[in-house]
């Protein structure tokens, strides 16, 4: 079982709040993942979960067990840091046998669920080598198999791949979701990274200047953003922006169109624009518009469509996937 | 671009460092060359440099009159203990500056260190008198005691140096896998630390075997060690130089010895940690 709660949790440093009243549910086996830009509070929320800093106030619950005044290592939870973190002076065995070690198991055992552990990661040419003579995503591995080794309540992920080169990067982000699946372990992961986020994913939540601005399956996040901010934050390009009397028109402060939902239209129809940039990557085309009092607006265009910087065009937003926020940003229902 | 040096210029600035450590050397040398003399070269002018009549007289001598292996025994015990006992202590105080800082932190170091700058003689008298009263003089305990106190505020600042490479990750790794502070003390910073923690003690070995203040003014036969045995060869009736200079090359051979075989660990430690 790994079920967390979080109730009203608060965390200041002296005067400056870096988390204000987080409520959440984490549902157990489920993998959720905290996003939002850097200062946000991510890290400090999973920090928090973990034990390795104090709550201010509030409550934290793992299978309904209150654990603030719990020390990291009883709350049954394992970490994977962002610097791998692994024991320099032990050997790919001794840093997955850690934990093992220190929770006193027999050494029959230990060997047992190192080797099993070892092998679920590919990791069992290397277990004798130490951290330095291994590759960057070789170590993360050791670092996951450290986490998987103790079977824990949930694992905590601390920005695990952003050490990694891109193409790595792809791989273990694979690797790591199939495995949670297999595991069927709770996970909580920490990121930047928007599309890390909806790809792995079973909920996001993104969070803003200490405070959880929307939680929800990586869809919902992307049909229905809660706000401005979650609007803006998830999908890639950015979703575009635009305020005044056409968003007046739709009866809203700013209305907000995602660049895939605007239509190259036929003349005279939509919003005018004329193009600067044009990028062609021949699966997508993204057009960067100045679309004068809309402002910049970008485009994405699926397949190749042959516009040249300096051509006019007409732009038509999906009238279905207009998005329409008030004057607080927060987003208008019908 | 990289600076061109010239081989001219390498060969001026190797000359110069080989002169500058013959000189640092010199006197070590006069001292080796001079208990190998007799008394009466020993100061005769002008002065002979290696055309003298060899002897090993001065250290049948000196080892006849006093007993070297006792005051040996004496600074191997009082430099080794008061280096242990005082790593016992720093290694804790150390890693709580290090790793769990609090706003005065800073200054409780910058005090630490600000205790090295009183002149020891300052205190002789207190420190003396509590010695007496509690029955530590002469005693090796006493020694072991005031060379640890001595040093530990350099002994703590060497570790805590060391110790704030240390990434702050790597032990709350170990915190999460459920590792006490005890246990994370032993399995995952120290060992970590060694490198550091093996300078600082060799350092600190060296400043206690070469401790000559507080060791010559609290002990006298029973726990003296090699410095008051090096003293006792400056009498009243006179210097015998070449004796002197007999007891003190036996004195400082063996920590010489060990410098020599652990130079590259020292130089970490003079350093503070500020090369990798």
């Amino acid at each position: 079982m790994g079920q967390i709660t979080l109730q009203g949790v608060r965390k200041s440093f002296g005067p400056v709040n870096i988390i204000r009243d987080a409520n959440l549910d984490i549902e157990d086996g489920s993998f959720v993942v905290f996003v939002g830009p850097s200062g946000c509070g991510k890290t400090t929320l999973l920090r928090l979960i973990a034990g390795l800093e104090d709550v201010t106030g509030g409550k934290i619950l793992i299978d309904g067990h209150n654990v603030v005044d719990v020390p990291p290592a009883k709350r049954g939870l394992s970490m994977v840091f962002q610097s791998y973190a692994l024991y320099p002076h032990m050997s790919v065995r001794g840093n997955i046998a850690f934990g093992l070690k220190m929770a006193g198991l027999p050494r029959p055992e230990i060997e047992r669920k190192v080797e099993a552990a070892a092998a679920t990661l590919n990791l069992t040419p290397y277990l004798d080598r130490k951290p330095r003579d291994l590759s960057g995503g070789q170590r993360q591995r050791v670092a996951i198999g450290r986490a998987i080794v103790r079977e824990p309540k949930a694992f905590l992920f601390d920005e695990p791949l952003s050490n990694l080169d891109a193409a790595l990067r792809v791989q273990m982000r694979l690797e790591v979701t199939r495995l949670q699946k297999q595991l069927g372990t709770t996970a909580v992961y920490v990121t930047h990274d928007q599309v890390e986020a909806m790809t792995m994913a079973d909920k996001i939540v993104v969070l803003n200047a200490g405070s959880i601005e929307q939680y929800g399956t990586p869809l919902e996040l992307y049909e229905r953003p809660a706000n401005l901010f979650v609007a803006g934050f998830i999908g890639s390009p950015k979703m575009n922006f635009v305020s005044g009397e056409v968003a007046g028109d739709h009866g809203a402060a700013t209305v907000g169109v995602r660049p895939e939902h605007l239509k190259v239209g036929k003349d005279g129809e939509g919003w005018p624009g004329t193009v600067s940039v044009a990028e062609h990557l021949g699966s997508d085309t993204f057009l960067y518009v100045d679309a004068g009092k809309f402002g910049m607006l970008t485009v994405r265009y699926v397949g190749e469509l042959s516009l040249q910087a300096g051509d006019s065009v007409w732009l038509v937003p999906d009238p279905g996937r207009l998005h329409r926020f008030d004057k607080e940003g927060g987003a208008i229902r019908p | 671009m990289a600076r061109k040096v010239t081989s001219r210029r390498v060969l001026v600035s190797t000359i110069a460092a080989w002169l500058f450590g013959f000189l640092i050397f010199l006197p070590i040398l006069w001292m080796v060359l001079t208990s190998f003399k007799t008394e009466l070269e020993a100061f005769s002018m002008p002065p002979k440099f290696l055309l003298f009549h060899w002897t090993t007289e001065n250290y049948a001598t000196v080892q006849e009159r006093s007993n070297y292996f006792h005051h040996a025994l004496n600074s191997i015990i009082i430099a080794g203990g008061s280096t242990l006992v005082a790593l016992v202590i720093a290694i804790p105080a150390a890693w709580s500056m290090a790793f769990a800082p609090t706003k005065r932190t800073k200054d409780v170091l910058l005090w630490m260190l600000s205790t090295k700058m009183m002149p020891p003689v300052g205190v002789l008298v207190p420190i003396y008198l509590i010695f007496r009263d509690f029955g530590l003089l002469d005693s090796r305990g006493g020694l072991i005691l005031i060379l640890c106190l001595g040093n530990l505020p350099i002994v703590i600042w060497m570790l805590f140096t060391y110790f704030k490479e240390i990434p702050k990750d790597i032990l709350e790794a170990a915190r999460m896998d459920g590792a006490t502070i005890e246990r994370e003390l032993v399995y995952v910073l120290t060992p970590m630390a060694i490198p550091g923690l093996a300078s600082t003690m060799l350092l600190n070995l060296i400043l206690a075997w070469n401790e000559a203040f507080w060791t010559l003014n609290l002990s006298t036969s029973e726990a003296a060690p090699l410095t008051v045995f090096i003293a006792s060869y400056s009498s009243p009736e006179g210097l015998f130089w070449a004796k002197l200079s007999a007891a003190s090359t036996l004195a400082i051979a063996p920590i010489i010895i060990l410098g020599w075989f652990s130079q590259r660990q020292l130089v970490r430690g003079l350093t503070f940690g500020a090369v990798k």
